[in-house]
């Protein structure tokens, strides 16, 4: 995965509340069973008008943030539906960072597993910074925009695996033998969970 | 240490394999479910990184998201490209030696409903799916969460998850639901009350002589929409009511003796993170007005002011009475409310009567194969075929535009469903979300309609 940093980017405002990720990614633009191909369908309820022709008035069909990679959203931003193809898409075109006044809990996991940062920030500043430059620092846990800079919470295990892009599996399989030796015990102790 | 603890500790400790230097938790994980929307991705993905499922015994897979629901089905759907994701499934999950429920078996049906049925999830597992309504899972008194596919990967590549506590928040609910009123309407309010950002990631207990007093099927419909409300999931403590249910399950114990299952309640003095108490005979039946959960209101309301947005969509002005509001389609069925006892009421309301002419569409998909076939048992399918209603195969259905199967253009539905978005159940498909009995009842008005209005 690659290691978030620091990062300076226009942030794309889509500032309504409870975007969910059907709209993020309608379940009909999930073509295949992969991983890939999903740009073409990121926000298409919103980003194409009849004939799939760009909608001008989104965000995300204007030039001026045509190579942004931070969005900031709305309260509860990727409610709704699990589906990771939601970040998928994010991530393919190119989107790192999402700031916004709270995430949904799912959405927020599956970001954090793809390399993509979500922050949580209180609603004025979403609103201020949106549409602005942004700096995101992940070291320093800031977000500066126009002079100002906001401090952002973290977890310490978030950060790490999101500063130097760790894969979550790698890392754990390293605990294995703690793994194996939980199961042991736990066998005894509950055998109607092992259905084998 | 020990001192007073919430359930959700108590399962929470009792997975908790090691905590990492940075603080997460490892937490071990018994159970996990796949459907073939996001199955053959995740186990495809793990294939070509040359990862096993640790487990397989442990971990399941279902069709049931884009599986054609019509009569007579195979695995055709009329979702284009969607086959692939039915054989891909079932490849990938022979290919990982995991128990599948294909198209076709008598214990299809769709995860949430099935997983209970066949004892799969018990009280004090864990049981991860990529499907956010694995909540609904939580009335069985179990810790049963929705995730991606990676972390979908991860728990079967490695039998755990890295969490960090979510803290915990218990919802209190007094007193007698009035007639007419369940625990659909309960879930409803609770979101209205509190916003769909109100569970704020964290782990919600049920708990209170109202929930109490709800039978199996009727919790899982009050847990399902917990992940409407943004918590990580809900939990309701086992009691006699949940291991009389489960006895005899295929996957479940011979028998709940061992005092394992006593402990699995919260302690008395047990502290929580947050708190809500609500007083359940104060709630009316409900009905959504807009494109988001939290806008939803008493079925004899009017539409209040919301964002310009939502008016939009749905059509509907603020001032508005909500009931009368003329209705096209009808949909009963979904994870939320489709198990046995949703179709025995509202067959019960349908009886001896038609829904109206102005319906173009009326749909009643039962959660599994097993609730079809014990409601067949029942003649239950003749009272809803005899109203006007499509009687289907088991699966999500409409519940979901997966691109194949549609409502007309333009038609207002009301749903027995979970989410009320923007397009979810079709482009431009304007979704109102209530209870089986209010469903049923707008169906025959062909507009919304209060259920306490038809019972005799
Ligand atoms: S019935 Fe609807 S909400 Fe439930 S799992 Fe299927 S698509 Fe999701």
């Amino acid at each position: 995965m690659t290691p978030f940093t620091k990062l300076t980017s226009r942030a794309i405002p889509i500032l309504q509340g409870n975007i969910d990720t059907d709209t993020i990614i309608p379940s009909r633009e999930m073509k295949s069973t992969g991983r890939t191909g999903l740009a073409d369908g990121l926000f298409a309820p919103w980003r194409y008008i009849e004939g799939r022709k760009p909608n001008p008035a989104f965000a995300l069909n204007q030039p001026e943030y045509a190579s942004a990679q931070v969005i900031a959203g709305g309260a509860n931003f990727g409610c709704g539906s699990s589906r990771e193809h939601a970040v998928w898409a994010l991530a393919e075109w190119g989107i790192r960072a999402v700031i916004a006044p709270s995430f949904a809990p799912i959405f927020a996991g599956n970001c954090l597993r793809n390399g993509l940062l979500t922050i949580a920030l209180p609603a004025e500043a979403v609103a201020k910074l949106a549409g602005q430059a942004v700096t995101i620092d992940l070291a320093a846990q800031t977000v500066t925009c126009a002079g100002e800079t906001w401090q952002f919470a973290i977890g310490e295990e978030t950060k790490a695996m999101l500063l130097e892009g760790l894969d979550a599996i790698d890392l754990t399989l390293k605990s294995l033998p703690e793994i194996e030796s939980w199961t042991a015990r736990d066998r005894a102790a509950r055998p109607w969970v092992y259905l084998t | 240490m020990t001192g007073p603890r919430t359930l959700f500790d108590k399962i929470w400790q009792a997975h908790e394999v090691c905590v990492t230097p940075s603080g997460a938790s490892l937490i071990a994980i018994d159970r996990v479910f796949l459907h073939e929307r996001t199955g053959a991705a995740a186990l495809k993905s793990m294939a070509v990184a040359g990862r096993l499922v640790r487990d397989p015994a442990r971990v399941f897979t279902v069709m049931d998201h884009i599986v054609d629901t019509r009569p007579g089905r195979g695995d055709q759907t009329l979702m284009a490209g969607g086959q692939a994701f039915i054989t891909e499934t079932r490849e990938a999950a022979l290919a990982a030696g995991i128990t599948l429920f294909d198209v076709t078996d008598p214990d299809q049906g769709i995860t949430h409903v099935i997983s209970p049925e066949l004892g799969i999830v018990l009280p004090g597992v864990t049981l991860v799916a990529p499907d956010s309504h694995t909540c609904t899972q939580g009335a069985l008194g179990a810790l049963a969460w929705g995730i991606g596919s990676s972390e979908a990967e991860h728990a079967m590549a490695t039998g755990v998850l890295r969490l960090s506590h979510p803290g915990t928040m218990r919802v209190s609910w007094t007193g007698v639901l009035a007639p007419g009123v369940n625990a659909k309407d309960m879930a409803l309010h609770l979101i209205a009350s509190h916003g769909t950002a109100g569970g704020g990631g964290r782990e919600l207990e049920f708990a209170g002589i109202a929930v109490r007093a709800l039978d199996v099927e009727a919790r899982m419909t009050l847990c399902n929409m917990a992940t409407e409300f943004a918590a990580m999931s809900a939990i309701i403590a086992p009691d006699e009511t949940t291991f009389a249910w489960l006895a005899g399950r295929r996957y479940a114990p011979a028998s709940f003796d061992h005092p394992h299952w006593a402990g699995l309640v919260s302690d008395d003095e047990a502290r929580f993170d947050a708190e809500i108490a609500i007083d359940a005979s104060t709630i009316a039946p409900m009905v959504t007005w807009g494109t988001s959960p939290e806008q939803a209101i008493a079925v004899d309301g009017t539409v209040p002011q919301g964002p310009a947005r939502a008016h939009d969509y749905i059509g509907l002005a603020a001032g508005q009475a909500i009931k009368g509001v003329p209705i096209d389609a009808a949909f009963l069925g979904s994870c939320t409310n489709a198990r046995l006892s949703d179709l025995r009421r509202a067959a019960m309301l349908l009886k001896g009567r038609r829904i109206a002419p102005s319906i173009r569409k009326a749909l009643v998909v039962p959660g599994s194969s097993a609730v079809k076939r014990a409601a067949e048992a029942e003649g239950l399918h003749h009272l809803f075929e005899a109203a006007g209603f499509e009687w289907r195969e088991s699966g999500c259905s409409l519940c979901f535009y997966a691109g194949g199967e549609g409502f007309d253009p333009g038609s207002r539905t009301i749903s027995s469903t979970n989410r009320n978005f923007e397009g979810r159940q079709g482009p431009g498909i304007r979704t109102h979300i209530a209870s089986p009995e209010t469903v049923v009842a707008s169906a025959l008005a062909g507009a919304i309609a209060d259920p306490r209005e038809l019972a005799e």
